[in-house]
């Protein structure tokens, strides 16, 4: 009897064991899929279901097939807090990414923080300055605001710049880059003659337009959101910024998201804006990559180039899945220990972390549209279309001023 | 000062402020009030003339939007997308009426609070059948106006926000016409000052009002042409609309039509003026803040009896 009992448990544990086993292992996140934010977003999650299928088909992770829960934040900072609460509350997920942007990721801050978990960033900038969480590792080409705008500003240097009006959207990313810039042009001796914070509300652009040209400022910065981004684009070429202008742009969101440069075409010629990446950057395996996003994108609606977001997401997916197997684990202070002291290998690049969670080496590119036409969406996929003008490891090229003339 | 010295700036440096400016940012406020009343004419006629909750107002005209940028892609000029729009707007318009009719209208006293509710519910109907037709990325149109501006001697107006203000000023003219020279107009405006004589007389009140519920949606449809010619549009966008459609038809007093127009100018003006002297960030307490002074001080509205 005794040893019937004994089977029966035995059978009973394996059961156990082998339900356990078949569990998937639950990545978690919210992810801007309306608002401002819901085109970038929606384009991020192609990315990361795509890598998703990819690991699956090799077996998954510690052998457990994965999963992923994503739920729209509609870009309102004020739901991500519950989101994630019942990421981890009621899904009892395993591992947590955070949602595209610094708007929606600043709230959940504290939460990770006082609960011990890692937190896989995901396009923030600077959320971690203050909160100092040592299991972030934020996957963006920035670090600190110097990191952002360097490249702009050399040029502005270049250029024998003086001047600089800043105009910025009055929210906490555009302001945090804002304040950044204000920094750096303050060190480099630049004299700011205009400053012009804009709520989201805001319809049209052509007065601040017009009051940038008054001010004949020779450089105009500006740090905006993707709505944003395409009004003032539209609006300085409607009202003209003056001849005095030798740079314009600088943090606009939105200029890399196909659909804006495919609307905007000639429009967005002699622009300098930072980006994620061009086409003509070299990293191992980042082009099929795109070549596989394309095909997706289309069924999925979402940005059919993809360049700005989509292999950074992919990226994601590749450092837990490194951390992971490295560790076999997926304890979140052993998987936290090995992304601090590895180099990951991903498709946007090698990526090593900072004591803050930061990429320890930033590669924020600073290019100038040129040569863009109308009604061509292919002409971003050939490089040249945004010549490379920092860092100076992948230069393509000068940067031509002034603006005026770099828009013909 | 010379001929060709710069304008004089007053206040601190980051305080812009000259006469070139502030003439400038009087006729941009002008084109701007314009597009304002354009945009909030058709809620005018719902809320101002029906009293009907219609908060998806602006939700209708992102649909409107949408369709015109659809219509673009075949090639029509983004105005005569608007213009073809209308007729299926109203028939939509008059559908939803007698929905919100025999569910909420008819059935008592807080059937205002339902209503909102229900328009609530349409305003995000709308908005996710828009994002699961379209996706969420920003769109635009072409057109000869958009993107480019007109100089008038120093000062360059955008084309678009001419093309805005010209459609605005015929759209209301329209209405106003309908509403006063028709048997049908005048109908609506008697609906809308007493029902129960207007029962009396052997009209069907509700007919009437379907029929110009039908119109403020028709209205909506070529209001949401010209909001995608001012600029891109998003399934959202309707909640950037909102405050301000709302404040403009309270502030003109409910129903009037050149009071829309008026209205939408104070506005306009008002926003444009600020936004050069105190930043943009002081520029949407505008309306808001137009809206407590006009109810506390004359609560029927500016042109409203």
């Amino acid at each position: 009897m005794k040893s019937i009992i004994r089977c029966c448990i035995a059978l009973a544990a394996a059961a156990i064991a082998g339900a356990a086993a078949a569990q998937p292992v639950k990545i978690g996140m919210s992810m801007p899929q309306t608002g401002p934010l819901g085109a970038g977003g929606k384009a991020a999650l192609v990315a990361l279901h795509m890598w998703v299928e990819d690991v699956n088909a090799k077996g998954g992770l510690l052998g457990r097939q994965v999963e992923l829960i994503a739920y729209d934040d509609q870009t309102n900072p004020a739901l991500t807090p519950s989101i994630y609460t019942k990421l981890l509350d009621v899904d009892k997920v395993d591992l947590l990414i955070a949602p595209y942007g610094t708007v929606p990721t600043a709230p959940i801050m504290p939460l990770v923080k006082q609960r011990g978990l890692l937190l896989m960033g995901n396009f923030s900038f600077q959320v971690n300055s203050t909160v100092k969480h040592d299991m972030w590792f934020n996957n963006a080409p920035w670090n600190d605001a110097s990191s952002w705008f360097t490249g702009y500003f050399e040029a502005g240097q270049k250029v024998g710049a003086k001047t600089i009006a800043f105009l910025a959207a009055d929210q906490e990313f555009a302001q945090n880059l804002a304040n950044g810039a204000k920094l750096l042009a303050k060190k480099g001796g630049l004299k700011t003659v205009y400053e012009q914070n804009y709520p989201p509300t805001t319809v049209d652009f052509s007065s601040m337009i017009r009051a940038i040209r008054s001010v004949k400022p020779d450089l105009v910065f500006v740090a905006s959101y993707p709505n944003d981004s395409v009004a003032i684009v539209r609006a300085a070429n409607e009202i003209g910024v003056g001849p005095s202008v030798q740079l314009f742009g600088g943090g606009m969101v939105g200029l890399q998201f196909t659909p804006n440069m495919v609307s905007l075409g000639k429009l967005l010629n002699g622009v300098v804006n930072y980006n994620s990446y061009v086409p003509g950057l070299k990293y191992p395996g980042i082009e099929d990559f795109l070549s596989r996003y394309a095909k997706k994108a289309v069924a999925e609606k979402v940005d059919p180039l993809g360049f700005y977001l989509p292999p950074f997401n992919y990226a994601i997916g590749q450092m837990l899945e490194q951390a992971v197997t490295a560790t076999k684990s997926l304890d979140h202070r052993k998987l936290a220990d090995y992304l601090r002291k590895n180099e990951m290998k991903t498709i946007v690049g090698p990526i090593r972390y900072g004591p803050d969670g930061e990429w320890a080496n930033a590669r924020v590119v600073q290019a100038q549209f040129r040569g863009v036409v109308d009604k061509d969406m292919d002409q971003f996929r050939r490089p040249g279309t945004q010549v490379v003008l920092y860092p100076g490891a992948y230069k393509t090229g000068e940067v031509i001023a002034p603006f005026e003339k770099a828009r013909k | 000062m010379r001929r060709g010295d710069p304008a004089p700036h007053f206040f601190d440096e980051s305080m812009i402020f000259s006469f070139e400016l502030l003439y400038e940012a009087v006729v941009f406020g002008i084109l701007l009030g314009c597009f304002y009343a354009a945009v909030s004419i058709g809620l005018s006629v719902a809320f101002g003339l029906l009293d009907v909750p219609h908060v998806a107002h602006p939700a209708v005209m992102v649909a409107g939007a949408y369709g015109t940028w659809v219509l673009a892609g075949y090639g029509f000029d983004p105005i005569l997308a608007g213009l073809t729009l209308m007729p299926l707007f109203f028939l939509a318009g008059m559908a939803l009426y007698r929905f919100y009719y025999e569910a909420f209208a008819r059935r008592g006293s807080n059937a205002g609070v339902r209503g909102i509710a229900f328009f609530f519910g349409v305003a995000l109907i709308i908005e996710v059948g828009l994002i699961v037709l379209f996706g969420v990325d920003q769109r635009t149109v072409e057109a000869s106006y958009i993107g480019s501006s007109v100089a008038f001697g120093d000062m360059r107006i955008p084309q678009r926000f001419l093309v805005g203000g010209g459609v605005a000023l015929v759209l209301m003219a329209t209405l106003t016409l309908y509403l006063s020279k028709t048997f049908t107009g005048r109908a609506i405006k008697a609906v809308a000052q007493d029902e129960p004589a207007l029962r009396l007389m052997g009209a069907d009140p509700v007919r009437i009002k379907q029929w110009a519920f039908g119109i403020a949606t028709a209205v909506a449809a070529l209001s949401g042409a010209l909001l995608i010619i001012i600029g891109p549009v998003e399934p959202a966008l309707d909640r950037v609309y909102i405050g301000r459609t709302f404040s403009v038809v309270v502030l003109a007093g409910l129903g009037s039509m050149t009071g829309t127009l008026a209205a939408g100018l104070i506005l306009g003006i008002s926003e444009s003026i600020v936004l050069m002297l105190f930043g943009a960030s002081w520029a949407p307490a505008v309306s808001f803040g137009l809206l407590l002074l006009v109810l506390a001080v004359r609560p029927q509205g500016l042109f409203g009896r």
